[in-house]
Formats: C-alpha cells, sequence, structure tokens
C-alpha cells in the first residue's frame, strides 16, 4: 500500500508566543511535529505494518523542517519529502496545491494528515488536497481498519462518534484518540539517519509563482489583551460559595 | 464589496443550531446592505427556514433529498454548489462547527477561492472588512482579509451576537431539486456520548475537571453541577490521559478550544496549552486545592478548596438561585 502522510513543523505547545513588528518571534523557540499529524504518522506506521507498503511523510517548509522529518522516519516512516518554501508567503488555498501537484502523479492509496495544526488551526489543508486529487476524504477520525480497499472508520463529531463505510483512495485526518504515537527509540533514530529525504524546489514541480499566489492576506498579528488579576476569595468556605454564586448572578450576569 | 451573501443554516436533531443565527449576522455585515440568503438541507426543514427568516435572511432556498438527511461531504457539496450556481454570490458564511470545517475546504477548493476559518469578530464593511481570528489556540489573534474572489468564512460559535429574532419578518422560501448522487461515504451509525447532551463549543457555561478530579467517578459531582447550569462538562489532557473522561471532552491546544459565557475549572492547575484552549472565556472561575496554581493567574474569581467539598455546596446554592429567580 502507498501511504502518504502529510505534516507540519509548529511551535511546542509549551511555547509562550512573542510578538516583534507583526511578526511571531521564533528566537530560542521549540518546535515540534504538529501533534495531529503524529496521530496520522503512527497510524499510517500501523497499516503498513499490517498490510505492506511504504510510508512517505511530506511536509512543506523551509529548511528546518527536515528535523520534524527526521522525527518521523526515526519512528518508522520510510521516506521524506520537504518541499521548501517560505510557509509566510502561502495560505491554505495554495499549500493545499503544492502538496497536491507533488501528489498528482505518486498513485497514493491512502493518505493522512492532522485535522487542524495548532499554529494556525484552518484545518483546511487536507479537505482541499482532497478536493484537488479528486479523492475521498474524513476528517477527525478515532479509530480506521483497512481490508483490502474497504475502509471503516469512526470519526469524532463534537464528541459523537460516526461509524462509517468507505473505500480506497482516501484522505483522513486524525483526530486525539486514534492512537499513542510512539518515541523514536535508539535504533529507529540510527536508522532514520540512512533513510531518504529529499528536497524538493516549487521549480522541481513546475509550479509557478501565480499557480501559488495567496488568496487571503494576514494584515496583524497581535496578543489578546492581558487579563486583570481576578479576586480569590475568602472566609469561611461555605461562605466563598455563597458569595461566588452571587457575584456570577448580581456582577457578572452568568448565571 | 460582498452585496449577496449564502449563509448555510445548520440542523441538528430537527433544530436550528444557534450558530446559524450568529452566521446570519455575520453575512449582514458583509453584505453591506446587500442579500443574505439562508440555505437548508435535509429533509422536511422547511418550517425552519422561517426561523432563518426571522434572524435576518432576507430569503431562503431549501434542498429536501433523502441523502441530506445525514450530512456528508459529497452529498452537501453537491447540493450546495447546485446552489451556489443558481445565486452566483459574493460571499459565503458557515458556522465553524464539525460540519462547517469538513465542508468548507472542499467547496472553497472547488470554487478555487480563499477561505477565512474560525472567525471571532469581524470589524468594518465593504472593501475594508477585516476577520478576526484565533492562531495558537488564542495565545495570539490575527487579522486576515480576502485578497481576491469569494469572501468565504466560517465563525466561531458563540462569538458573534446574533440579531434580536423578529418572528413579522418575511422572505421568500424556494424550493430546488439536485440530483445527490454518487456518495462515497456511508453513515451506518451515530453513536451518542455528550451526557448532557450540550455540546462544547456551544455550550454557555462548562465545568471542566482535571487531575485534581482524581477518578472517573469523581466528574459525577462535576456532571451534576453542569446539568443544574444547563452546560457541558470539559476536561483537562491531565484527566483525559489519566483515563478520567473520554480525549472527546479534552479542551486546549490539543482538544477543543472553546470561549463559553462562564468556564469553571475544577483540580485544573492551568498549563499553558490548556490556558490556550479556555483563556477567551468570558468569565473564568477556578476551585484548586493549591493556592499557588497557575489557572488563578487568569481566573475573575477563585476559590482556594477543596473541590469535593466546594462542588456539592456550589450545587445546592445554584439550585437555590434557580428557584428564587
Amino acid at each position: 500500500m502507498n501511504i502518504f502522510v502529510l505534516v507540519k513543523r509548529t511551535f511546542d505547545t509549551e511555547e509562550k508566543i512573542a510578538i516583534a513588528n507583526g511578526k511571531i518571534q521564533d528566537d530560542g523557540a521549540e518546535y515540534i511535529i504538529n501533534p495531529y499529524d503524529e496521530f496520522a504518522i503512527e497510524e499510517a506506521i500501523q497499516v503498513r505494518d499490517a498490510q505492506g507498503g511504504k510510508v512517505t511523510v511530506v511536509t512543506v517548509g523551509d529548511v528546518d523542517s527536515d528535523k520534524q522529518l527526521r522525527t518521523a522516519l526515526a519512528m518508522g516512516a520510510d521516506e521524506a519529502v520537504l518541499i521548501k518554501e517560505d510557509l509566510e508567503k502561502l495560505d491554505q488555498y495554495s499549500t493545499a496545491f503544492i502538496l497536491a501537484e507533488y501528489l498528482k502523479d505518486k498513485e497514493a492509496d491512502l493518505i493522512l494528515a492532522g485535522n487542524v495544526a495548532i499554529d494556525g488551526s484552518t484545518g483546511q489543508v487536507g479537505p482541499r488536497v482532497a478536493d484537488l486529487l479528486g479523492i475521498n476524504y474524513v476528517t477527525t477520525i478515532t479509530d480506521l481498519e483497512v481490508d483490502g480497499t474497504n475502509v471503516k472508520i469512526v470519526r469524532d463529531v463534537e464528541g459523537d462518534s460516526e461509524i462509517i463505510e468507505t473505500s480506497l483512495p482516501l484522505l483522513v485526518t486524525a483526530q486525539q484518540g486514534l492512537n499513542e504515537p510512539r518515541y523514536p527509540s535508539l535504533p529507529g533514530i540510527m536508522k532514520a539517519k540512512k533513510k531518504p529525504l529529499a528536497e524538493l524546489e516549487l521549480g522541481d514541480l513546475a509550479i509557478n509563482e501565480e499557480d501559488v499566489e495567496v488568496k487571503v492576506e494576514i494584515v496583524d498579528i497581535y496578543l489578546p489583551p492581558q487579563k486583570a488579576a481576578g479576586r480569590v476569595l475568602e472566609g469561611e468556605l461555605s461562605e466563598q460559595v455563597k458569595e461566588l454564586v452571587n457575584l456570577l448572578h448580581s456582577e457578572a450576569k452568568v448565571v | 464589496m460582498a452585496n449577496k451573501v449564502l449563509v448555510l443554516g445548520e440542523v441538528r436533531e430537527g433544530a436550528l443550531r444557534n450558530v446559524s443565527g450568529e452566521a446570519i449576522a455575520a453575512a449582514k455585515q458583509i453584505a453591506d446592505g446587500g442579500e443574505v440568503v439562508g440555505v437548508l438541507f435535509g429533509e422536511s426543514i422547511s418550517q425552519l427556514a422561517s426561523q432563518l427568516i426571522a434572524l435576518g435572511a432576507d430569503r431562503v432556498v431549501t434542498v429536501e433529498h433523502p441523502h441530506l438527511k445525514s450530512y456528508t461531504s459529497d452529498g452537501y457539496s453537491q447540493a450546495f454548489l447546485a446552489v451556489y450556481e443558481q445565486e452566483k454570490p459574493n460571499g459565503i458564511v458557515f458556522g465553524h462547527t464539525a460540519l462547517g470545517k469538513d465542508l468548507s475546504p472542499k467547496l472553497a477548493s472547488r470554487l478555487k477561492s480563499g477561505l477565512i476559518s474560525d472567525v471571532t469578530d469581524i470589524e468594518g464593511t465593504g472593501d475594508d472588512i477585516v476577520f478576526v481570528r484565533p492562531i495558537y489556540s488564542g495565545k495570539a489573534f490575527e487579522k486576515v482579509k480576502i485578497k481576491e474572489g469569494l469572501v468565504f468564512v466560517t465563525v466561531r460559535p458563540n462569538n458573534i451576537k446574533p440579531l434580536e429574532k423578529d418572528a413579522t419578518r418575511t422572505g421568500n422560501v424556494e424550493s430546488i431539486s439536485v440530483d445527490v448522487k454518487n456518495l462515497r461515504t456511508i453513515i451506518k451509525e451515530v453513536v451518542r456520548k455528550t451526557s448532557t447532551g450540550v455540546d462544547l463549543s456551544e455550550a454557555k457555561i462548562i465545568v471542566s475537571g482535571g487531575r485534581g478530579v482524581k477518578s472517573a467517578e469523581g466528574f459525577g459531582p462535576l456532571k451534576e453541577l453542569a446539568n443544574v447550569l444547563g452546560g457541558a462538562v470539559g476536561a483537562s489532557r491531565g484527566a483525559c490521559d489519566a483515563d478520567y473522561c473520554d480525549y472527546s471532552l479534552q479542551i486546549g491546544q490539543t482538544g477543543k478550544v472553546v470561549t463559553p459565557d462562564l468556564y469553571i475549572a475544577v483540580g485544573i492547575s492551568g498549563a499553558i496549552q490548556h490556558l490556550a484552549g479556555m483563556s477567551n472565556s468570558k468569565i473564568i472561575v477556578a476551585i484548586n486545592k493549591d493556592p499557588e496554581a497557575n489557572i488563578f493567574k487568569v481566573a475573575d474569581y477563585g476559590i482556594v478548596g477543596d473541590l469535593f467539598e466546594v462542588i456539592p455546596m456550589l450545587i445546592e446554592e445554584f439550585k437555590a438561585l434557580k428557584v428564587n429567580s
């Protein structure tokens, strides 16, 4: 089976965000594989181990994204592809276009991605890629069973579960609960150094600047206003509880 | 910029979701005096059309088909593209719900259009319209403009104020027929897991538990409190990792991002990744044994104490409040 995983390099979830000159500052920031993409990589490895085939992880980003690709290879992916482009120059439309241009002649059976990236959180790129490739997609999955070309999926829909039947070729996006992503083992890390990691330019995919002109434009980035320190109540616990209910009712007017 | 805007009215268990009214309000601002057209899909939905009009839609287009009873991306995109072809709008607004998140990127791709997802605020009108959306789960915000083509946005539930409902408003309701076919996805079954029946993304009140709740049983009092308040139950990553509850309840940077009117954090320390998921709630209450817990830094009101003592007292006080008001 020919399996592809779309991944993105993102800030670690424990990073605070600082902004200067209208841009997110990344000095010294820790980067990780987008956590939802880790579920996608783990699932891809499990499907390959059960069915045979090959797992290729693909990202669009700057050269530093090779670290996250090496991590995916150390987890057990077979090959990696880095399509070099400055993400700040792209939007979801153009990112999906690039990925679809790369994938269009690869005859993918199964494509996996995270359901959102924790930075931009649009969740657009997966479904857009599926549409450009003309294949079906299912988002926010929490279980995947592949049997021949038949696929059985459990999908999270705002807390409820949909049991779905569909078939390959297919793109799915991973929701938390799909699996427990493995940590790369030491032998895995050693092996990953020798696995193929291809670097492509947009020109290699015959993509012109006009093809990836953005449709939306970010005009400002800013931090939310700092919240003033709240009130920690005092006195007997039962009095505090009475006061809290009173405050929520009369002052905050939320109950 | 956009003088005709389509709004997809979302139906859940036969009722119109609140976010649809919010989407109409957003569409009004985008249309800038132009027309707002409600769109409804499903079976026997015509009675919901008048609700869309009461909420501000100028008229409504419906498509009824057995294949539209449950949402599938194939079925809904075929129906929506048929309405799009007929109406040729300059703008589209969906709710940023499970359905909206799943369907909007496919349509944007099909229409070769940009898409601004998860909008929480809209500034300006006409050509100067700018959309505000959280990034890094609310650790920061960005303002985004459509550079070219269709103004296509999804709005986050609970953020944009709907218009006052006006039942005296009238408008045309037109049903068009679409041959919905070749669905590649079959939904065999839907398993309901949401305990209080209130969805986290639309809940006005959320009672959320962390590691301090100590066990799955410990969530019992939290559920009771949520029931009394007509709210939903959420959880921190710690509580989900410890198997106290299902991952579908997780709030945080991995998990759901919520903005209710009232967020009651119970036994939650306040890790950065959790704060990202809830710190934009309107009012935050923290209940924690540890007076140094991070959660108190974002809380409007805090009680330092044992949650197993505080929650039962809170339940009684809220019940008394309900009786008296």
